[in-house]
């Protein structure tokens, strides 16, 4: 066939390499509502569950039979299951009716039955949705602090620039696993040496990522997946029960934590038992629910792809993150991984999170170049941060980030690079140079860092672990080579494990310590002059207002 | 490149759909059945999928795999539609082409390979503590049929790992070949510097859809409850 030159010119287009599927409900491959998705129903005798979205309980599996114990308000959900499920999704936009009498309905409902919910709404419902239902008032965002080199003075360096732009959570993982024990102590020191309160975690393989908290060098964990059908738990030798354990052992140290799920999981692991991605997130966040964890990491996060490849699958992400809000769980909600080729699809990707306002708009927006993000790509990264200023102060929206000055971002690099410098040195791990300092310092990627001597750093990794250094060790090397401020800092996200109100719904510490949370800073949205706003949040306004790069009309050199 | 795609996307999806079986089993813990315990009695003894596998001269089943005893071995687990049901990887790669560098990289450092072919899990880290409980090392490799590689050793968690390859789409035949390397000089006690890994933020937007049908047909000949079979490999 002879081209037509346009069609020709279209297929060169960035969209074009996206990865796009029919609907395949059979494997999953369906966003939401799939024929084989079971209506709500619910049945209780004597106070326990007999029946649950159409399944008898004989026929329960596992996730059946842990959600029906623990998931659901069983007062109220023969009733609220009856209840037009229109009028429920009329309630969710209607700026008049709060929050929390929401909360008392979709608390009470079936993984069926938040479905139907939430596949009324069109995409800007959702959106009203959303930012009505997050529980914290004040929007934030969380970061991704990696290099494929695993430096890390780099961590250290990079962390401490993305504190001082806003991130309240920042989020480590290795690209070699057996680095964990020095990329969680990098990014602990260097957030906590530029803006103290900030939370750290370190992303890795569960029991190890359990013990680099229990040891004090993380303050929290989020990558607890869980999943929407036994076999995919089962294949990971996990059950529901297994996860709850997990998350009673964080609990039991003070330390935050929160699930992962998201759509696309069960299909990228072969076993969707043919039911539609939101349905059995809709399991996936009950199953949390049940666990009595505070939270939820969701929105397809790393499996994007799968919902991203389907129709409607987008509006289905915020639908899930939406779903989470609604029963009362804090919300991370993913924009976490490289998603499309075309920026026009990556901006629409995130539209929905960020002008709603959520816990976390990203679950990990790359504070570095993607080259050096090591969770294989997120969908914004920090060659972005310019663009995204520009949003926030074109809509007056609160995406979490705000842009700071060239020069105080050069300084705390460098306080934080010399922070870790002194920890490894007094933690007798292999030396971080002066010269390295100056390089992290500067650095945007890995690729302006000296080589360190790998193999060196991960003996030297297993030794930390093998003679038990804890937290407090890196709090006396601190304190030891004069960062005392420092030093106090990591001290005191130490101490706040025994005070424990960082286990809060959605709680994040300002740099003064103070917790906000969905306790003390509660989503108080009902339609024009409530809620959250960003002129009202003056410090804030006036950073985002402050464009470093905007023509100061006043004194501008014409 | 696209045009590969496109035509192994079809290919598959069209399997798949002749494939579709709904009878799944599951673990149960209700002990309905009067109080056994419940996964004994989950044992399935077929695939979902009865496909028979291709006759391949150079890739022959001699038996279950025993566990070895020799030191200066390494075994490579393969998941169940490797080479058998599936030919190539998600970028194209024969799977002959991947065992003969392996194979090759593990020799160059004196070492022995051991191929198996997993069939209890299509999981790459999970065939990974099979590889590794097979050999006499403790160090094992594991490779899905779509490329996604890991190294293993038998006192780590089994979703810990040496290292881990995560992105089959940036795996070169050289890559496998440093993985083999690699892999022997971890069963001689000596600590080599990592693979370098390549990342390409791309990789997964690209193929997370592709990589999904093919695993999805992969799962579809795991068998619950069989161990994993010897295979003798010849290159010749």
């Amino acid at each position: 066939m002879k081209r037509q030159q346009r069609f020709a010119e279209l297929e060169k287009r960035p969209v074009h390499l996206d990865g796009f599927v029919k609907e395949w409900p059979e494997e999953g491959f369906i966003a939401m509502m799939g024929p084989n998705d079971p209506k709500p129903s619910i049945k209780i005798e004597n106070g326990v569950v007999t029946e649950l979205d159409g399944k008898k309980r004989d026929d329960f599996d596992l996730i059946d039979l842990y959600i029906a114990k623990y998931g659901i308000d069983l007062e109220h959900a023969e009733e609220v299951v009856k209840m037009d499920s229109v009028k429920i999704a009329n309630m969710l936009c209607d700026p008049n009716v709060g929050r929390q009498e929401i909360v008392k309905i979709t608390s009470a409902c079936t993984p069926a039955k938040l479905e139907e919910i939430v596949s009324k709404l069109n995409f800007a419902e959702m959106i009203m949705a959303a930012q009505k239902m997050r529980p914290r008032r004040t929007p934030a965002t969380q970061g991704h602090v990696t290099n494929i080199r695993d430096n890390p003075v780099q961590i250290a360096a990079d962390a401490a620039d993305a504190a001082l732009r806003g991130f309240p959570e920042q989020e480590t993982t290795t690209a070699i696993a057996r680095y964990a024990p020095l990329n969680a102590i990098a990014i602990t020191t260097g957030a906590q040496s530029a803006r103290p309160g900030v939370l750290t975690q370190c992303s890795v393989e569960e029991a190890a990522e359990l013990s680099l908290g229990m040891r004090g060098f993380t303050a929290y964990a989020e990558t607890i997946s869980v999943y929407g059908t036994d076999s995919v738990f089962t294949d990971g030798d996990d059950t529901p029960w297994s996860k709850g354990f997990l998350a009673s052992c964080y609990a039991s140290r003070g330390l935050k934590m929160r699930f992962t799920s998201g759509s696309g999981s069960e299909v990228m692991m072969g076993h969707a038992e043919g039911k539609s991605m939101l349905y059995l997130e809709c399991r996936c966040i009950l199953l949390t629910k049940a666990s009595g964890v505070q939270g939820l990491q969701n929105g397809g996060v790393s499996c994007i792809g799968i919902p991203g490849s389907v129709p409607s699958g987008i509006r289905s992400v915020l639908g899930e993150n939406l779903v989470c809000m609604m029963v009362d769980l804090e919300c991370a909600s993913a924009n976490d991984q490289a998603f499309s080729h075309s920026d026009m699809r990556r901006t629409e990707r995130m539209i929905g999170q960020f002008i709603a306002g959520t816990d976390y708009i990203s679950s990990g927006y790359s504070t570095t170049p993607n080259y050096d993000n090591t969770f294989a790509g997120s969908n914004a990264d920090a060659h972005d941060y310019d663009d995204y200023y520009v949003w926030e102060r074109d809509l007056a929206v609160n995406g979490g980030l705000h842009p700071v000055e060239e020069e105080d971002i050069i300084k705390a690099r460098n306080y934080a690079a010399k922070a870790i410098q002194a920890v490894f040195e007094d933690l007798g791990l292999p030396k971080i140079t002066d010269e390295e300092v100056e390089a992290a310092t500067y650095a945007d990627t890995s690729k302006d860092m000296p080589d360190r001597d790998m193999v060196a750093d991960m003996k030297g990794a297993q030794d930390l672990l093998d003679r038990g250094v804890t937290g407090v060790d890196v709090v006396k090397a601190l304190y030891n080579h004069g960062f005392t401020d420092v030093a106090k800092s990591y001290l005191n996200l130490l101490q706040q494990r025994l005070a424990g109100d960082f286990l809060q719904t959605s709680a994040i510490f300002d740099e003064n310590w103070n917790v906000i949370s969905a306790i003390n800073d509660s989503n108080d949205y009902k339609g024009p002059g409530t809620g959250y706003r960003l002129w009202e949040d003056t410090d804030e306004w006036e950073r985002i207002k402050d464009l470093p790069f905007a023509v100061d009309g006043k004194n501008a050199k014409l | 490149m696209a045009e590969i795609d496109e035509s192994l996307l079809r290919a598959i999806i069209k399997d798949v759909l002749r494939e579709v079986n709904t009878d799944e089993t599951k673990i149960d813990f209700s002990n309905k059945d009067g109080g056994q315990t419940a996964t004994a009695t989950q044992v399935a003894a077929k695939p979902e999928n009865t496909e028979a596998p291709k006759q391949l001269s150079w890739f022959k089943h001699v038996g279950v795999a025993k566990p070895g005893t020799s030191k200066d071995e390494v075994v490579i687990g393969v998941e169940p539609g490797f080479a058998e049901h599936l030919t190539h990887t998600l970028t194209g790669l024969d799977h002959k082409e991947v065992l003969r560098q392996v194979i090759a990289g593990i020799e160059e450092e004196g070492l022995h390979a051991r191929v198996v072919k997993i069939y209890r899990t299509s999981d790459v880290s999970f065939g990974g503590v099979e590889a590794d409980k097979l050999s006499g090392s403790g160090i094992g490799i594991s490779i899905q049929s779509k490329g996604t590689a890991i190294i293993h050793q038998a006192d780590q968690e089994p979703l810990s790992n040496l290292e881990l390859f995560p992105q089959a789409p940036v795996i070169t035949l050289d890559t496998y070949r440093a993985i083999g390397k690699n892999a022997a000089k971890y069963a001689k006690g000596e600590s080599p510097v990592p693979v370098p890994t390549v990342n390409d933020q791309m990789a997964r937007v690209q193929y997370q859809a592709l990589s999904a049908l093919m695993h999805i047909r992969e799962t579809k000949f795991v068998v619950i409850g069989k161990p994993a079979d010897e295979i003798e490999v010849s290159f010749d």
